[in-house]
């Protein structure tokens, strides 16, 4: 018994001798290298990896006065305290909806957006139309806020104006919360389907011209080439940014949705999500543990989702998968 | 060719409708604000919104260029920009580059801890205690800068451009002498300059519209940045009554709603002005991480 484990332990020993001089080898060789790696390396190991040592605050009372180091541990009790609200159903229905709302729209309008533009003539018209389209992808959402507010104010906004012009009732929009998940798609259109229509406009544009040609020959319309040709060829790309969408599922959109809605509680009905939750506990609330607990619930689920999406992925279309 | 059908001609022309429906729908957003904060407070507040200014007026501008909060705004954000958009390729490039060495023994672990942080993250929770308690960076401009210095993404597609290059380049410098550090500042970087320019416009745009990190961390108003500053006058109508202090005529309307829309075009102005100039950029670096999901 004895005589093994000092067998094992010369082995072990061996092993490890035989690593140490090819590891500091590699080093040396390739020294400039490694130390150029390493400003990148260790940012993400503070600014990734610290916080997530940092989910024991999960299961703890935490106290700013002692700190992570020392606060005592509550097992889970900081979930169930959130499990058995009323509010994980909201935030976590929110969060689910909102997203299926917005990649399934999302990707619909893209896609028509690049079918039409694939069929546009006119090279000047083209370009500037999409230069227009793609334009407000990059208006930071507190710029997107303050839109939104020309168009929605009660007595001053665009839309009850026009309303009010044809002698129609105009809509507080800003008080009743069932009109948010239209608004919100309708926002997220805005800034996000034209630039979103590039992906599937490449992909269309890099179809064989003379399958088309093939079937105009044959009387093909122009609407039979879009369904026969054009669609099933785009089809692949908008399977595999949908499966890779669903990855992001359990993460709400909290620049959206905070720079538009913020503190509006009469809005939270049917748009606090999992993201405006947290922040409100750990912000508003000071309640460090619960907000934590959340926050890990949503890494795990996130994590869970985005491996199974993508070993999906990689079935479908092997050279997609992120991993 | 083929002579189109009827049926044919009236598709096309209805996609000229809907796009130019679709990119008026994107405009008129901006013709609103911009028109806003041409026109009178009073004008709005009788009035509306307008497409075109009602009653012309170049109020808010005035006031707000008075003040001088939109120009320390305006100095936080070219700052930020500026300094961290250069020292993000900087520290980018030099992680990229060596992964995409393949003589590199350990480059898979490092692609993979790399990685790692795009699956699974620490929450709101962890990284506000950290960087608030811990690191000091509270109320500190470098607080916008240093946790967003290396983007994951950003670096795959720079190792992508980086793998792209042929390898002998590198391996002929290496003969001749050249060390690792100058064949990546002088060899590899220069000639992937368009790749450069994508990847900093990713960066630079990011650090340009950065507020949630401002909302967070930064109580000083001497440090808000343009997005944040937009965001607090948005929730609160103190910025306005600041603005207007001075002013004592009788029947004055202090000008809430347009300085608001004065300062969110003052913002977006660079955007708006070097978009066209830029976009093709951004379309080349969408192309080459098209499956981002």
């Amino acid at each position: 018994m004895e005589n093994s484990i000092a067998r094992q332990d010369q082995a072990i020993k061996r092993i490890t001798l035989n690593k140490k001089p090819s590891f500091f080898k590699e080093i040396r060789k390739n020294h400039l290298l490694y130390l150029l790696t390493l400003p990148g390396i260790l940012l993400l190991f503070v600014f990734s990896y610290l916080p997530m040592f940092g989910i024991v605050i999960a299961f703890q009372n935490y106290n700013p006065v002692k700190g992570i180091l020392k606060s005592e541990f509550v097992g889970f009790k900081n979930f169930q305290f959130f499990l058995e609200s009323s509010d994980v159903y909201r935030v976590v229905f929110n969060t689910l909806f909102l997203n299926f709302l917005f990649i399934g729209f999302g990707t619909l309008a893209s896609l028509i957006i690049a079918i039409i533009f694939s069929e546009l003539k006119g090279k000047y018209f083209k370009r500037i139309a999409q230069t227009i389209v793609t334009l407000p992808n990059f208006l930071s959402w507190t710029v997107v806020a303050t839109f939104a507010t020309s168009f929605l104010l009660y007595k001053e906004g665009l839309i009850n104006q026009i309303l009010r012009d044809f002698g129609l009732e105009g809509f507080a929009f800003y008080n009743t919360a069932a009109y948010w998940p239209l608004i919100l798609v309708i926002i997220k259109l805005w800034h996000a389907a034209g630039f979103g229509s590039i992906v599937y406009l490449a992909t269309i544009s890099g179809i064989n011209p003379e399958i088309y040609e093939a079937a105009s020959m044959d009387g093909a319309t122009r609407w039979g080439k879009i369904r026969h040709i054009t669609l099933p060829m785009v089809k692949p790309t908008v399977m595999l940014l949908l499966l890779l969408a669903m990855g992001n599922i359990f993460y709400g959109d909290f620049g959206m949705i905070y720079a538009i809605v913020g503190k509006n509680a009469l809005l939270y009905p049917t748009t606090d999500v999992i993201d405006t939750y947290v922040y409100r506990a750990l912000v508003d609330l000071g309640n460090v543990s619960m907000a934590a607990s959340v926050g890990l619930i949503q890494s795990i689920v996130g994590f869970v989702l985005v491996v199974t999406v993508n070993q999906l992925a990689r079935k479908f279309s092997p050279d997609s998968a992120l991993f | 060719m083929i002579k189109e059908s009827a049926g044919d001609r009236l598709l096309l022309s209805l996609m000229y409708v809907g796009i130019t429906v679709f990119a008026l729908v994107c405009l008129i957003p901006f013709m609103t604000v911009i028109s806003g904060s041409l026109s009178t407070e009073g004008s709005i507040i009788r009035n509306g919104f307008t497409l075109l200014p009602k009653e012309f007026s170049l109020e808010a501008y005035k006031l707000l260029l008075k003040d001088s909060t939109i120009y320390k705004s305006y100095g936080v954000t070219i700052f930020v920009t500026v300094v961290g958009t250069v020292l993000a390729m900087i520290v980018t490039c030099a992680l990229a580059y060596p992964l995409s060495v393949k003589s590199l023994k350990y480059r898979n672990s490092i692609n993979f801890y790399v990685f790692f942080t795009m699956l699974f993250h620490g929450g709101l929770v962890a990284t506000y205690l950290l960087i608030s308690k811990y690191l000091g960076l509270k109320d500190t401009i470098w607080v916008l800068i240093i946790p967003a210095l290396i983007n994951p993404w950003n670096m795959f597609l720079m190792r992508n451009f980086f793998n792209s290059i042929d390898e002998s380049i590198g391996e002929s410098a290496k003969i001749d002498g050249a060390n690792d550090v100058y064949i990546m500042f002088r060899i590899m970087i220069p000639i992937s300059l368009p790749a450069i320019a994508t990847i900093s416009l990713f960066y630079a745009l990011a650090f340009w519209n950065k507020w949630f990190e401002a909302m967070l961390y930064i109580s000083n108003e001497d440090l808000f940045p343009l997005q944040y500053l937009i965001k607090r006058i948005l929730d609160n109508a103190a910025f306005a009554n600041n603005l207007a202090s001075g002013v004592t005529a009788p029947g004055y309307i202090v000008p809430t709603l347009t300085s608001r829309l004065a300062t969110t075009v003052v913002t977006i102005g660079p955007i708006i002005f070097l978009y066209p100039f830029l976009q093709k950029y951004f379309v080349k670096g969408l192309l080459v991480g098209s499956v981002k999901g």
